[in-house]
């Protein structure tokens, strides 16, 4: 097989089980199985994609044969590698997830199906080199998520889905004007030959304007500040599942844009880009963690915290040092998975308890003292406790910080670090550590947790592994952003060296 | 006809921002309507106006000799008027079963999950 048609296989593979998903939409019991074989099958794809990408460098498809930069190209550097892997893995966590957890009357309304396309649209965001293409991607995984957020049909979730679905189509309305703008300066759509040609451009002004409009555009996606109100508005309103890999990959889908579009077109003007950049960051972190510490509702405080987290992320593009480039691509792995496990975590409160709220939570600990450790190990590793995969992800990019003497980042970096203590410590002490409130409340106990268990405790391993482990991780990462940092690398593989 | 263009779309936009900041949902479908239109009429401006010139090739040649219209803006439009439309289409019946539910279309009174 050639092998740059591996490339594609992240996005066939769940189109493919999607399809055959809906033709089966009446047998749940075929669509479980097509979901955990075809989220096996992308994880297989995307181990297999990594472990070439990191033996061959750059892997480019041209699809159909159309010689770039005139046909669409996928392209699989390591950054996008790293990233179809982490959605391979999330994409199995809550695939197995939902087999317990999600309703009958959701699975007849195509709740496989709409997964397996949101995993398509995510895969094919993080590999196309085209920048049209990545648009279209985008409203395939927006399409995806609009339906799953709105199975159920409750108050809250409509209440959310108008927010989020208005604020998503501003910024996909956004991202369009960019493209055309930028087609307009310089008639190509391929991202490598956008960043070749970019630099010829004589008004380099409208080359930062075209910049701005993608840094509003997906900084909207990426729930930055100040532009993140649709997400606690409505990230803590669907099935948990649905939940968990919103909050695991959606956001980084514009994280990753910004990644991509800052390090690869819009390097001209550093100074200027990433200043904003940076402050945007800073804003991120501190609103996100504020929030999360007026939040008394497990969802609600876990999806403040992805802002806050987000804003780690962005610091890392924002400072761009090869050293904070790699911070940046190590939190991206770490908090993906930590991130989707805090919120699986929650769900298995949920059952036990039949309650989010804190006020009506209590007395886990002595109850199910394992979950009160798989919850401990994701969260102290979102604050940065040591050893967890988040202390070095954070260290990182304090250490990057300080070289590049960006102090007031560096402090609230640290100060937000303890904030995230703070509403990971009122978590605990409210769920797992206070005695039950009186009256208590009425327990279900749905059998079947034992899976929803090993599910858990296997990303919490992954977070102990990544913090034991962090020496290849870390290497990993350096490689991802010395690509980052060379974007002639990635141009001379996609439209040839000359 | 590019200055004319510019000022119909710049006004496409404003009237598009200022639906979306009504508090009816109605008008909140309305603007974003408006503004996936105004950003049609935009790649197709920003590409190049060109009258009368098809891209073809004569017989015989390689390249289009001339100006000629620039067939990939309008591919660009057709699929991001196929993917609007689709998009839209759920944005309506989202408000419809929003107003069903929550019993008004004022986006005030929908602030429970803020």
């Amino acid at each position: 097989m050639d092998m740059t048609l591996l490339v594609a296989l992240p996005i066939i593979l769940p189109l493919l089980f999607g399809a055959v998903s809906l033709t089966l939409l009446k047998n749940h019991k075929a669509q479980r199985w097509l979901a955990v074989i075809g989220t096996f099958s992308i994880l297989l794809a995307a181990c297999a994609l990594m472990w070439h990408c990191q033996q061959h460098g750059i892997i480019v498809l041209e699809v159909g044969s159309w010689p770039a930069p005139f046909g669409i190209v996928l392209v699989a550097d390591l950054l996008s590698a790293i990233m179809v892997l982490l959605a391979a893995i999330t994409g199995v966590a809550t695939a197995l997830y939902s087999l317990k957890t999600v309703l009958t009357r959701f699975e007849r309304f195509g709740y496989y199906p709409l997964l397996h396309l949101l995993l398509a649209g995510v895969n094919g965001a993080f590999l196309t080199g085209d920048i049209f293409n990545l648009y279209v991607w985008f409203e395939v995984l927006l399409v995806a998520s609009f339906a799953l957020l709105i199975q159920g049909g409750e108050r809250a979730q409509m209440e959310g889905a108008i927010k989020y679905v208005t604020l998503n189509l501003l910024s996909s309305a956004l991202f369009l004007t960019a493209i055309g703008l930028l087609y307009g300066l310089v008639g190509s759509l391929n991202m490598a030959d956008i960043a070749q040609r970019l630099t010829q451009v004589e008004d380099q002004r409208m080359v930062t304007v075209v910049a701005m409009l993608f840094l509003i555009a997906f900084s909207i996606k990426a729930a930055a500040f100040p532009l993140f109100f649709w997400l606690p508005a409505s990230y803590h309103t669907p099935q948990v599942a649905v939940s968990a890999i919103f909050a695991g990959l959606l956001t980084k889908v514009g994280v990753y844009a910004l990644y991509r579009v800052f390090t690869l077109i819009f390097n001209s003007e550093v100074e200027f880009t990433h200043n904003i950049l940076l402050w945007m960051a800073v804003l991120t972190m501190l609103t996100g963690v504020l929030g999360a510490a007026a939040q008394f509702e497990v969802r609600r405080i876990l999806s403040f915290h992805i802002i806050s987290q987000i804003g780690y992320m962005m610091l890392g593009l924002a400072l761009y040092t090869p050293l904070a480039l790699i911070g940046g691509v190590f939190y991206i792995m770490h908090h993906i998975i930590v991130k989707a496990n805090l919120f699986l975590v929650a769900g298995l409160i949920y059952r036990l308890r039949g309650s989010f709220e804190l006020k009506r939570l209590g007395g886990l600990y002595k109850d199910h003292p394992g979950l009160a450790v798989l919850f401990l190990i994701p969260a102290l590793s979102l604050a940065g406790v040591p050893p967890l995969s988040g202390f070095f992800a954070k260290f990182i990019l304090i250490k990057a910080g300080v070289e590049a003497h960006a102090w007031w980042a560096v402090g609230i970096a640290l100060l937000v670090g303890l904030l995230t203590l703070y509403s990971m410590m009122k978590i605990w002490n409210e769920v797992f550590w206070k005695a039950v409130p009186s009256p208590a409340p009425a327990i279900p106990a749905p059998g079947g947790n034992g899976l929803l268990y090993c599910i858990t405790g296997s990303l919490a391993a992954m977070t102990i592994a990544i913090g034991l482990f962090a020496e290849p991780i870390y290497q990993l990462a350096q490689q991802a952003a010395t690509q980052l940092l060379n974007p002639q690398l990635y141009i001379n593989a996609v439209l040839g060296a000359d | 006809m590019t200055t004319l263009m510019a000022i119909l779309i710049g006004c496409l936009y404003a009237a598009a921002i200022y639906m979306m900041l009504r508090r009816s949902v109605v008008k909140l479908v309305i603007g974003l309507i408006l503004l996936s239109n105004g950003a049609n009429l935009l790649i197709f401006t920003a590409a190049g106006l060109q009258r009368g010139v098809p891209p073809l090739i004569d017989k015989g040649q390689q390249m289009i000799a001339g100006a000629a219209a620039d067939p990939l803006a309008q591919a660009l439009i057709l699929t991001a008027i196929v993917i609007s439309f689709g998009v839209l289409a759920f944005a309506v019946v989202l408000i419809h079963r929003a107003c069903e539910v929550v019993q008004t279309d004022d986006m005030n009174e929908m602030k429970g999950t803020d």
